[in-house]
């Protein structure tokens, strides 16, 4: 096991290229999937739209938590020790 | 008055724990694990036995021990399973105060899970509170943890009294201290003060800074025992007080994205899993707003398959911080070479938080957002799904990543100690990996546990729930790819509500310190000068009388109570309040004992 991570360490495209083509064939597979059962009008008429969703939130999480750490809430680490 | 086929789980711990200190190895490590699993099964059995036990009647009141029914019987046997797995995990453990305080820990949470009254269930809930203190206080690797450990017992002590003073206005008002669901609609002062008691514990937004501090200074097996019992344990009181409270949803959606947030910056490892606890525990505050029986069902298996995942990857994080010493992100990475194990388990904990399909938060956390789908909180619903994405990022990605691949922060030493831990640790942690995998896969074993057995089942495994989840899991991977550089580890500490009481504290401080002490100092002075002299005179006097003349006609008595009571104080009270607090404890304790018993 150590040998395989070491070697997709080294050949990180391999890891590019498996997760881009998961990424595809999960996402052309849901096309296929029947939507009428679903709750809300956006499920049932945009395609794929739960990818857009997931994308959509990493990002939004990611910048939040990124805006927020700059705007004063993270400090050094001896903040409390004086 | 106990019925005869009733004996109270929470019992077999304290008393195994009072024993303790008088075990010596050989028989020390098999009795560590028989008093738990003696305890699991005692749950076990008074599952297949539900009814209403342990009925004692104290001064106007009956105080219930025993109410086991279907909502308390899941939850008390994933505590006491836990038990006997956080057990495990720290058997290596020499000193057996932390195994003592750990029981006692348990014993509080299944007391509080059994308990029909809110005087018994406070009871339990203050020494639940007061022993995992200890868990804290006994960190001595960690410089703060006793200042942590005082603010955790602050802020719990604070809870405990907002929970009195609303069952006893309620008592006042409705004559009633029996513990079961709240009126909502006629809504009173104690329904809230009850409700912000309980929600204390589940460290519901904005009641929630204690978590993540206290957690991230405990020991490494007490630590184990924390994430599991407290938060859980209150999600259960709610379940019970206050389901169907709208504004648990609110605060519920509230807590889950709050603590993700935290989670996405944090650079200390049990600070991050704290706060990914707090995200989690959402998801079932927000259940419970719901109310629904499936939601009620849904935040049952999320609390049983959290305790799960959430224990193994504190036992991961723990393992880390127990071999190498090392405890934020920006000390350690690399580790897959030295701890393998370590990594495949912390893994597996992170795609269980994640709800990769085959692993149980799969099968647990869609349960709510499809309630409130179908109770038309169709925004919860989308929000709870927007944080799972969060957790996969955070649990899934971010802290593997910064962990055990990435590039090595460590430096030469932290290396050279890195390796995996002791078998018992690994075993613990091989136990919840594999129920993490089993009930995801396996998922009925756990439906059949849940409260609500009479509504249609839900079925995890549809090609749309699949296909739903899997795009979010890929979609969030590839996020994470390109800004992974952004959440990446740094050396900092980020500031919470817990501000205001830290600093508030340092600002009361010195306002002690200064002004008071002054107007303090010159008061004493002036009493001296003044008053005190003439005083003392005449009191040496009297004194000197009172010792030689009276005590001696009465057969020097007044002699012997001083020095006995000196011999008392040289054992009982030697200056350190943590000691005193730990024979009070077993003091109460072993009243509880006795109420129980007789």
């Amino acid at each position: 096991m150590i040998r395989f991570i070491e070697y997709l360490k080294e050949n990180n495209h391999v890891v590019r290229y498996v997760l881009y083509s998961l990424i595809v064939a999960i996402v052309i597979w849901s096309l296929s999937v029947d939507t009428s059962h679903a709750h809300t009008w956006v499920e049932k008429h945009i395609p794929g739209f739960w990818s857009i969703f997931g994308f959509v939130s990493t990002i939004v999480l990611i910048f939040i938590a990124r805006w927020y750490a700059g705007a004063g809430i993270s400090r050094e680490e001896n903040y409390y020790d004086n | 008055m106990t019925t005869s086929c009733f004996f109270h789980p929470a019992l077999i711990l304290i008393i195994g724990a009072v024993f303790l200190p008088f075990i010596k190895a050989p028989f020390r490590k098999p009795y560590l694990m028989a008093v738990p699993i003696l305890t699991f099964i005692n749950v076990v059995y008074l599952g297949f036995n539900p009814g209403v036990y342990g009925q004692v009647d104290f001064l106007d009141w009956q105080l219930t021990f025993g109410r086991i029914d279907n909502l308390s019987n899941v939850f008390a046997f994933i505590m006491a399973l836990m038990a006997i797995i956080g057990t495990l995990y720290g058997l290596h453990v020499k000193d057996g105060w932390q195994h003592m305080a750990a029981w006692f820990y348990v014993a509080g949470s299944l007391g509080a899970i059994y308990s029909g009254d809110y005087l018994s269930l406070f009871l339990f809930w203050e020494l639940m509170a007061f022993a995992s203190t200890f868990l804290i206080w006994f960190n001595k690797d960690e410089k703060d943890s006793t200042a942590a450990g005082f603010r955790y017992l602050l802020v719990h002590t604070f809870g405990g009294l907002l929970l009195l003073m609303g069952f006893v206005l309620r008592y006042q008002a409705t004559g009633s201290i029996a513990f079961e669901l709240l009126d909502y609609e006629n809504a009173k002062l104690y329904t809230w003060l009850i409700m912000a008691g309980l929600m204390l514990n589940a460290a519901v937004v904005p009641l929630h800074s204690w978590l993540p501090d206290a957690y991230s200074k405990a020991t490494i097996t007490g630590a184990v025992f924390m994430c599991a019992f407290t938060t859980k344990t209150a999600i259960y009181t709610l379940a019970r007080a206050c389901a169907g409270f709208d504004i648990l949803i609110v605060l519920g959606v509230a807590m889950a994205i709050y603590g993700i947030i935290y989670a996405i910056i944090e650079n200390d490892i049990r600070r991050l899993l704290g706060w990914e606890i707090i995200s989690q525990v959402g998801y079932m505050v927000a259940g419970v707003g719901i109310g629904t029986a499936l939601a009620i069902n849904g935040t049952a298996a999320h609390a049983f398959a959290h305790i799960l995942y959430k224990g193994l990857l504190f036992m991961g994080a723990g393992a880390i911080i127990h071999m190498t010493g090392k405890k934020t992100f920006t000390n350690l990475g690399g580790l897959y070479k030295k701890m393998p194990v370590t990594m495949l388990f912390m893994i597996i904990g992170g795609v269980s938080v994640s709800a990769l399909p085959f692993f149980s938060g799969f099968i647990s956390k869609s349960i709510i957002i499809a309630a409130s789908y179908e109770a038309h909180v169709i925004w919860a619903g989308m929000l709870l799904t927007m944080v799972s994405a969060g957790t996969f990022l955070v649990a899934g990605l971010r802290l593997p990543y910064l962990l055990f691949f990435g590039e090595s922060r460590c430096d030469q030493s932290t290396l050279d100690k890195a390796a995996d831990p002791p078998w018992n640790m690994q075993f613990a942690m091989l136990i919840s990996g594999l129920l993490c995998f089993i009930i995801g896969t396996f998922y009925p074993i756990l439906y059949a546990l849940l409260p609500y057995q009479d509504i249609a089942f839900y079925q995890p495994y549809s090609a749309y729930h699949l296909s739903e989840t899997l795009q979010i899991l890929a979609l969030t991977a590839l996020g994470f790819m390109l800004f992974k550089n952004r959440i990446g580890a740094r050396a900092t500490i980020n500031l919470d509500l817990d501000w205001l009481y830290r600093r508030g504290g340092m600002m009361f401080l010195w306002l002690a310190k200064n002004p008071v002490q002054w107007l303090d100092t010159m008061w004493g002075e002036a009493y001296r000068v003044v008053g005190l002299f003439s005083l003392m005179t005449t009191a040496r006097f009297w004194g000197w009388f009172d010792w030689h003349a009276i005590d001696g006609l009465l057969d020097g008595s007044a002699r012997g109570v001083r020095s006995f009571g000196r011999l008392l104080a040289r054992i009982l009270q030697r200056g350190q309040i943590q000691q005193t607090l730990g024979y009070t404890v077993s003091f109460v304790a072993l009243l509880m004992i006795a109420f129980i018993w007789l």
